[in-house]
Order: C-alpha cells, then sequence, then structure tokens
C-alpha cells in the first residue's frame, strides 16, 4: 500500500478544530466505515495533484455531514440531497475552482435523485464520489434505495420485499446512460487490491476536472459496520460476496481520452456598457412639440378589448407609451393566463396628468370593442358620457346605452384596404387620438418606428394611424 | 437618466442587472416566468450565469452554492415553488448568505390560480421554511419600485448578509409603466468569507449546522440581534392624505394602488381617508402604526388575502384603535367602490 494512505495527506487538518469536543485527532466515523477510507483517499489525491487551495468540498447530509471538520478545503454544507445543484452554483461562480460533490445513497439516489442526473446531464465541471452503503447510516439503519433485498433495516424489519420498495438503485448504470459524463466507475472498499483500484478511480476522476472540466462519478460500495452489526473481515467480506453481486463494479463509462473541454468563462463587461446591453436608450423626442400637450389636464381610462392575435395589447402599449413621451403618467395592464384562453385578450390602459392609483380599468372613459364579445361585455361598465370605439366592420350590432358616444370604426376594412389586417389596431390609434385630442400626431408618426421596434412595418403603420384619424375628421 | 416603458417582471431584472447580479437560478412558473425570461436575456449578456434549474428546489441550492462562492445571485417564483424553496431559504438564512428571492404571488393554496392575491404574506413575510430567521421583505406597487427594488434588494442582502425578498403580484409582474432608469450607488463589499476555491478562501466554512445547544443558541442570538438592527434602520413606507386622517387605509402592494385611487375619490367627498402604505413588510413599520393610533380614530385594512397583514397591524395597534378589514381573494382585486363603500359604512 502506498505511504501516503496510511500518512496522514495535508490536505486534512492537522488537528480538527471545528469538531466539538476534547479528541481533535480522531474522525467521527465508526471503524471500518467506507466513509473513513474513502477521505483518505480524495484527501491523498488533493494533495497529490496540487489543487488542495482550489478545491471546494461539499459536505452531504448524512454520515458525512461534517466533511468540513476534515478537509482543509473551502466548505460548504449542503442540504440533503443537494450537493450537486449546490456545486452547480459554486463553480458557476467560480470556473476556476475544483468541486467535489460527496453524497451517501440515501443523499444521492433518493431525496436528491434528480439534482444529481440533472448536475450530470449538464457535465457540470464537478467530481462526486458517492457511498453507496445500503443503509441510512446516520440516521440509524433505515433502509436506503439501494439496500439489498431482503435486507432488514429499521424500516424493513421483515426484510426489503420488491413488491412493496422496489429493486435496489443502480445509479452508475443510470448515470452511464447520460451524455454528458466523462467517466463512471463503481468500485469497493473491501480489502487492499479493491481500495487501492478505488485509489485510481479516484485519482482518474479529479484529474478529468482538473484537466478537463469534465463531470466523473465515482461509486464506492463500503460497509457501514455499525448498521451491518459487522467488524473487520467480515464486513469487507459482505461488500465483496453480497452487495457486489447486486451492484457489480466496473467502468460504467468513459470516455475521458476524447471529450470536449466544458469550460464556462464569463464574459467581462464594463459597467458603462450595462445601459446599451440592457436595451437602455435616452428617449428621442423633441421636448417642444409636446409641451403644450403635457400641460394639458388629462385623465383617460380605456379598456381595449378583442380576439388574441388582433393587436389589442399593442394598441394598449402604444398608446400608454406615447403618453409617456408626452410625459404623461400612463400605465398599462394586460390580462394575462387563462383569461387569454379561448381567444380573447383585453388590457387596461390609463393616461393621466395626475399620480396613477390603480392600473387596472373597471369603468373606462373610452371602450375599444374589436369583437361582439368585447363590446357584450364591457358595454355596461363604460362611465356615462364616455366613448365606445367598436369595429363596425366585424361587430354586427350597435351599443344600445343612450347616455355614450358610439362611434363605428370599420378599422378591419381599412386596414385591408391598406393591404394587411394586422395594422387595424393601428387604425384606432389614430382615431382614439383624433378623438380625444390627446397626444402630437407629428411626435406618434416620428415615434412610432421606436415604440414597435419593427423597422419594416413603419411605413403602413404610420399609414394605419393617419387613415384613422382622417376617419374621424370625415365624421365631423 | 433614461426613462423606459417597462412590465413589472422585466424592470426587477434590469435593476437587479445594474445592481451587479450576477447569477440567476430559476424555474418557471406563471406568473414569475417572465423575469425567468428577462434573466435569460441580459444577465448572460452582462458576463453573469443564468440556468433554468430542473425544479425551484435546484434552483434555491444554486443560489446557495452561488451565495457560497461570492455571487450576487437571483431566484424568481410563485406560490407553489416559493414553498418548495422553504427549506433552502431557510439554510440561506442560517448559513447567512446574501441573495434576493422573488415572489410574484398567485391565488393559492394549492394550484389555485395565477391571478393576483396577496396571500403569501405569512409565507414570506413570518418565514415559511424551518427555524428563527427572519427575511428583509420588499414590497413594490409600481413597475418604477418593481426597478428601484430589483437594485435595493441586492444592496440590503449584502449589507446585512441575509436573503432578501421582493413580493409581488401577479398585476405588478404584468403591468407596465415609465420606469426612471438611474445608476445604483451601491456599495459592493468584499466577500472575503465566501468559497472562491482559492488559497485565502480555503479556510472558509459555509454552514448552518451548529451542533452544540450553546453554540446555536449563540448564533440564534446573533441572528436576532441583526434582525433587530433591520428593524431600527430598514423600515421603508409611504403615507398619503395622513396628517389630518380621521380614518386611516393600510395596504401593501398592489391593493395600495386601489385604496390611493379610493382615497382620493373620499377626499373629494369631503371624507378625511389617508393611506399608510408599508414598503418593508419585514421590517414592518410597527412604530408608524403605533403613532398613527394615537391620533386617527379609526383604520381599515385593506387585503388580498385573509387578514394576514391585519394581524401585524392590530400587533401595532394594541387595540387603541377599530382595525377594520375588506379583503378580496381568488385573484380578484378589490374595486374603488367597494372600498369606498366599505369606508362611508365604517364612518357613518
Ligand atoms: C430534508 C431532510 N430529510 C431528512 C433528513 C434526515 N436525514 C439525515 S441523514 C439521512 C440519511 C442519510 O443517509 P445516506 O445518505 O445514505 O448517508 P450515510 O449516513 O449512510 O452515509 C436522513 C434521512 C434531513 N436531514 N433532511
Ligand atoms: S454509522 Fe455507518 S456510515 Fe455512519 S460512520 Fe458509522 S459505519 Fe460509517
Ligand atoms: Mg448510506
Amino acid at each position: 500500500m502506498a505511504k501516503n494512505i496510511l500518512t496522514r495527506s495535508t490536505t486534512f487538518y492537522d488537528e480538527y478544530y471545528r469538531k466539538p469536543g476534547a479528541d481533535k485527532k480522531n474522525t467521527t466515523y465508526c471503524p471500518g466505515c467506507g466513509h473513513g477510507i474513502l477521505h483518505k483517499l480524495v484527501a491523498e489525491a488533493l494533495e497529490d495533484f496540487g489543487v488542495r487551495d482550489r478545491s471546494i468540498f461539499i459536505s452531504p447530509v448524512g454520515c458525512s455531514v461534517f466533511g468540513y471538520y476534515y478537509f482543509h478545503t473551502g466548505n460548504i454544507q449542503a442540504a440533503h440531497g443537494r450537493a450537486p445543484a449546490v456545486g452547480t452554483g459554486v463553480k458557476r461562480a467560480n470556473p476556476d475552482s475544483i468541486v467535489i460533490s460527496y453524497q451517501g445513497d440515501g443523499d444521492l439516489a433518493a431525496i436528491g435523485g434528480l439534482e444529481i442526473l440533472h448536475a450530470a446531464n449538464r457535465g457540470e465541471g464537478m467530481t462526486v464520489f458517492f457511498v453507496n452503503n445500503a443503509i441510512y447510516g446516520m440516521t440509524g439503519g433505515q433502509m436506503a434505495p439501494t439496500s439489498l433485498e431482503g435486507q432488514v433495516t429499521t424500516t424493513t424489519p421483515r426484510g426489503r420485499s420488491i413488491e412493496n420498495e422496489g429493486y435496489p438503485v443502480k445509479m452508475s448504470e443510470i448515470i452511464a446512460t447520460l451524455d454528458a459524463p466523462v467517466y463512471v466507475e463503481r468500485v469497493m472498499l473491501a480489502d487492499t487490491k479493491s481500495i487501492m483500484h478505488a485509489r485510481k478511480a479516484v485519482r482518474k476522476a479529479l484529474k478529468i476536472q482538473i484537466e478537463g472540466n469534465g463531470f466523473a462519478f465515482v461509486e464506492a460500495l463500503a460497509a457501514c459496520t455499525s448498521n451491518l452489526r459487522k467488524q473487520g473481515p467480515e464486513a469487507m467480506n459482505w461488500v465483496k460476496e453480497v452487495q457486489q453481486k447486486i451492484f457489480p463494479i466496473g467502468v460504467k463509462k468513459d470516455i475521458s481520452d476524447d471529450f470536449e473541454a466544458m469550460r464556462r468563462e464569463h464574459k467581462k463587461v464594463k459597467f458603462e456598457e450595462l445601459f446599451d446591453l440592457l436595451d437602455v436608450h435616452e428617449l428621442n423626442i423633441d421636448k417642444e412639440k409636446v409641451q403644450k400637450y403635457s400641460d394639458k389636464e388629462v385623465r383617460q381610462h380605456f379598456k381595449i378589448a378583442g380576439f388574441g392575435g388582433q393587436g389589442v395589447l399593442s394598441l394598449g402599449t402604444v398608446l400608454s407609451e406615447m403618453g409617456m413621451r408626452h410625459d404623461y403618467e400612463v400605465s398599462w395592464l394586460p390580462s394575462y393566463g387563462p383569461e387569454m384562453r379561448g381567444g380573447t385578450a383585453n388590457c387596461s390602459v390609463k393616461i393621466s396628468s395626475r399620480k396613477i392609483g390603480t392600473p387596472l380599468v373597471d369603468n373606462p372613459t373610452l371602450l375599444v370593442a374589436m369583437n361582439r364579445p368585447s363590446l357584450d361585455k364591457f358595454e355596461d361598465a363604460v362611465v356615462p358620457e364616455g366613448i365606445i370605439i367598436y369595429d363596425s366592420s366585424l361587430i354586427d350590432r350597435k351599443p344600445e346605452r343612450d347616455d355614450i358616444e358610439a362611434i363605428a370604426l370599420p378599422a378591419t376594412k381599412i386596414a385591408d384596404e391598406l393591404g394587411n389586417t394586422k395594422v387595424a389596431n393601428m387604425v384606432i390609434v389614430g382615431a382614439i387620438n383624433e378623438k380625444l385630442e390627446l397626444l402630437s400626431q407629428e411626435v406618434i408618426m416620428e415615434s412610432i418606428g421606436d415604440v414597435l421596434k419593427k423597422a419594416k412595418f413603419v411605413d403602413i403603420n404610420r399609414k394605419a394611424i393617419g387613415k384613422g384619424a382622417e376617419f374621424i375628421r370625415n365624421m365631423g | 437618466m433614461a426613462k423606459q416603458f417597462l412590465k413589472g417582471n422585466v424592470a426587477i431584472v434590469k435593476g437587479a442587472v445594474l445592481a451587479g447580479c450576477n447569477a440567476y437560478y430559476g424555474y418557471p412558473i406563471t406568473p414569475a416566468s417572465e423575469i425567468a425570461e428577462a434573466a435569460a436575456k441580459y444577465v448572460p449578456e452582462a458576463g453573469g450565469t443564468f440556468l433554468q434549474a430542473e425544479s425551484e428546489i435546484a434552483a434555491i441550492n444554486m443560489v446557495y452554492g452561488a451565495a457560497s462562492g461570492g455571487a450576487r445571485v437571483m431566484t424568481a417564483s410563485s406560490g407553489p415553488g416559493i414553498s418548495l424553496k422553504a427549506e433552502g431559504i431557510s439554510y440561506c438564512a442560517g448559513a447567512e448568505l446574501p441573495c434576493v428571492i422573488v415572489s410574484i404571488v398567485r391565488g393559492g393554496p394549492g394550484l389555485g390560480n395565477i391571478g393576483p392575491e396577496q396571500s403569501d404574506y405569512n409565507q414570506i413575510v413570518k418565514g415559511g421554511g424551518h427555524g428563527n430567521y427572519k427575511t428583509i421583505v420588499l414590497s413594490p406597487n409600481s413597475v418604477q419600485e418593481m426597478f428601484d427594488f430589483g437594485q435595493l434588494s441586492f444592496e440590503l442582502a449584502d449589507k446585512y448578509r441575509n436573503p432578501v425578498f421582493i413580493m409581488a403580484d401577479g398585476f405588478t409582474g404584468q403591468m407596465m409603466e415609465p420606469v426612471n432608469i438611474s445608476e445604483p450607488k451601491i456599495e459592493y463589499p468584499e466577500k472575503n468569507w465566501a468559497v472562491k476555491g482559492t488559497a485565502e478562501t480555503s479556510d472558509n466554512l459555509i454552514t448552518s449546522i451548529q451542533l452544540a445547544h450553546d453554540d446555536l443558541e449563540a448564533h440564534n442570538e446573533k441572528l436576532q440581534k441583526k434582525y433587530s438592527i433591520m428593524e431600527e434602520e430598514e423600515v421603508r413606507y409611504e403615507e398619503l392624505y395622513i396628517t389630518d386622517a380621521e380614518i386611516v387605509l393600510v395596504a401593501f402592494g398592489i391593493a395600495s394602488r386601489v385604496v390611493q385611487s379610493a382615497v382620493e375619490e373620499l377626499r373629494k367627498e369631503g371624507i378625511k381617508a389617508g393611506m399608510f402604505r408599508p414598503k418593508t413588510l419585514f421590517p414592518f413599520p410597527k412604530k408608524q402604526i403605533s403613532n398613527l393610533s394615537k391620533r386617527a380614530e379609526k383604520f381599515l385594512v385593506v387585503e388580498m388575502n385573509n387578514g394576514q397583514m391585519l394581524d401585524d397591524v392590530k400587533l401595532a395597534i394594541e387595540g387603541r384603535k377599530p382595525v377594520h378589514f375588506y379583503n378580496r381573494m381568488g385573484g380578484n382585486v378589490p374595486s374603488i367602490k367597494e372600498i369606498r363603500e366599505k369606508v362611508l359604512k365604517i364612518m357613518r
């Protein structure tokens, strides 16, 4: 056996100063426990590869929860089963670190089944050491997902039955089916020979991270001497003769000769560049042109409703964003989620010279109805003396109320004549603005490109706005 | 300073990125998904990490890992997802990790619906996870505040080494309003406690375990001290027409926007109504409400839940004055008319 296994690795603290109590020299592990053996192999490798400083050891919940008593590396203690997720976060934050996710079988194969699967599948640059001792050691010997058929545990007093608890879970085989893992091997800690072999696997798995930032996974069959109630050779024999029958050792996947190192480096960005990257730009507004509008007392509450696809929501955003460009207070609130299913959509828009309270419009001063169900639904909500603009090319009835002003605007027909049904909503924008004398038409025409962010359609949208305004003017 | 017309869920991400957010881990859920979508677009552009996790549990544990590693990290979700994150949030609080968690609250319990509710006040403000911990909870009621709190949350998280929540609702996330985009004036403290995979940090430990009872008690006492400093220094609130108010309406988040409109209408009718709005739900403006109760005669709490902040208001008022309650649930928002009628009834 190599000297390193016998002497204490410098990766371990000389004195386990974080360990409570007087004894700072001995570990918390029972004699013969697989954790103690695997710790030594990992510590020795980190020392030999000269990466102790760069290493981050993640302790699970289980008997190895106090890994940080021993390893003089950066240490993080993780929630039960979540070490691979924690490892993902810390590795992405520090791409040059060497991350070790050290887990038991309850931790990795039961509660943390999903986290290990996905970390492996993403090929996170981490090395996983997985101690399969077929039991929940820490909590006193309950069944693990890896407990063997017939194995008596405190929660399987009649022995694990396939019928009730299912089959032992073979994590190495599962992980090996994924594309990203570079190296997956199951080893056992059963005698000098198998431990020497395990040593090689540990070193190889760490090398894959150190040299190529690859994901590697080593499962170690190990004895929980306390809960097996077997010591020394008897315990070792159980691993070799009983456990190994169900969990055959060996390499399950190895593409270490030929894999692309996945570096996850971050772009370096200067603070000054952020505004541009966040699409934040100064508004391009001619203050003089909007001045006479922003001095006006305005309080308009719109409800805009129709089928999804008619541009109901963008009608609202254009109106409100134009309002903002005239220095008004504005708000826009869409219907969302299930309300949107079945094809109807609506939004509330407020444009006001004073601070806006609720953004929700219950009683609009102006209703835009782009289809019949919208007219049916919202007609009664309009305030007395309010306005209803409805698309008379699609709606086959007139509003019934006589205390409002109804404007029959054939918006879809006008849009069709312009060559694109989709601009019906902009016809309505033009009409609203003309009717209410709300905003500067010139400013709307100038900024519609900016607001819509679709340079290609600017012309036809401008035309549509113009036609809507013209329709209102011709009404006299 | 630029002005932009933004959706709440997008504004929060822009604020966060300007405040140095360089990691986002999340799992989609309506009505919070747009935060993940905006983060997916902007965080990597700004040099950070965005990752859609396999679950909210994984996401919060990635947050735990990233914060351990010194990142300025955030996640966002809604009711069911926040429930799943609860264990991880408790770990973050226990290990004193700075991070930002956004909850765009939806209707509950269970799958509920995706309408705006405030039914997760207790979940968020009172803990939600296990143990004696607190998180700072910011409650925006406008898109501007979504942006501002996106920045402020990171500043406070680092200042106190503590998780900070932003609690909003479906409406505040979905609505668009103008936002003044300003440069943050933030101090970026050196995180020499973090675990970065470097020689200098190789003796650092991030953990929430304290095995010895006395150690854990001492740790808890230290945490409580930190929370009382927050209560001294971080209370934020807004008052409207409060000086001569006979009835004070107390509301937070989107409900406060309706209350604001209702109060304005009531004032026109000659009713002396005022509004008090906590912007921080923890620390809760106890003192301020207590002082108000020495002047104002009546209180009306308006919430979109079964009366959760109501308890805190009553505790602050200590029975000095009657506290009335008006609520809607299930995704319904109280209307101006409903609130006005409730006030008229109380004042009669
Ligand atoms: C969420 C949660 N559930 C349950 C526990 C209790 N618990 C602690 S350790 C453990 C089992 C650990 O077993 P394993 O992962 O096999 O580790 P071993 O002790 O065998 O090495 C359990 C269930 C916990 N700490 N957290
Ligand atoms: S209980 Fe089992 S797993 Fe835990 S230390 Fe003892 S032997 Fe090892
Ligand atoms: Mg085990």
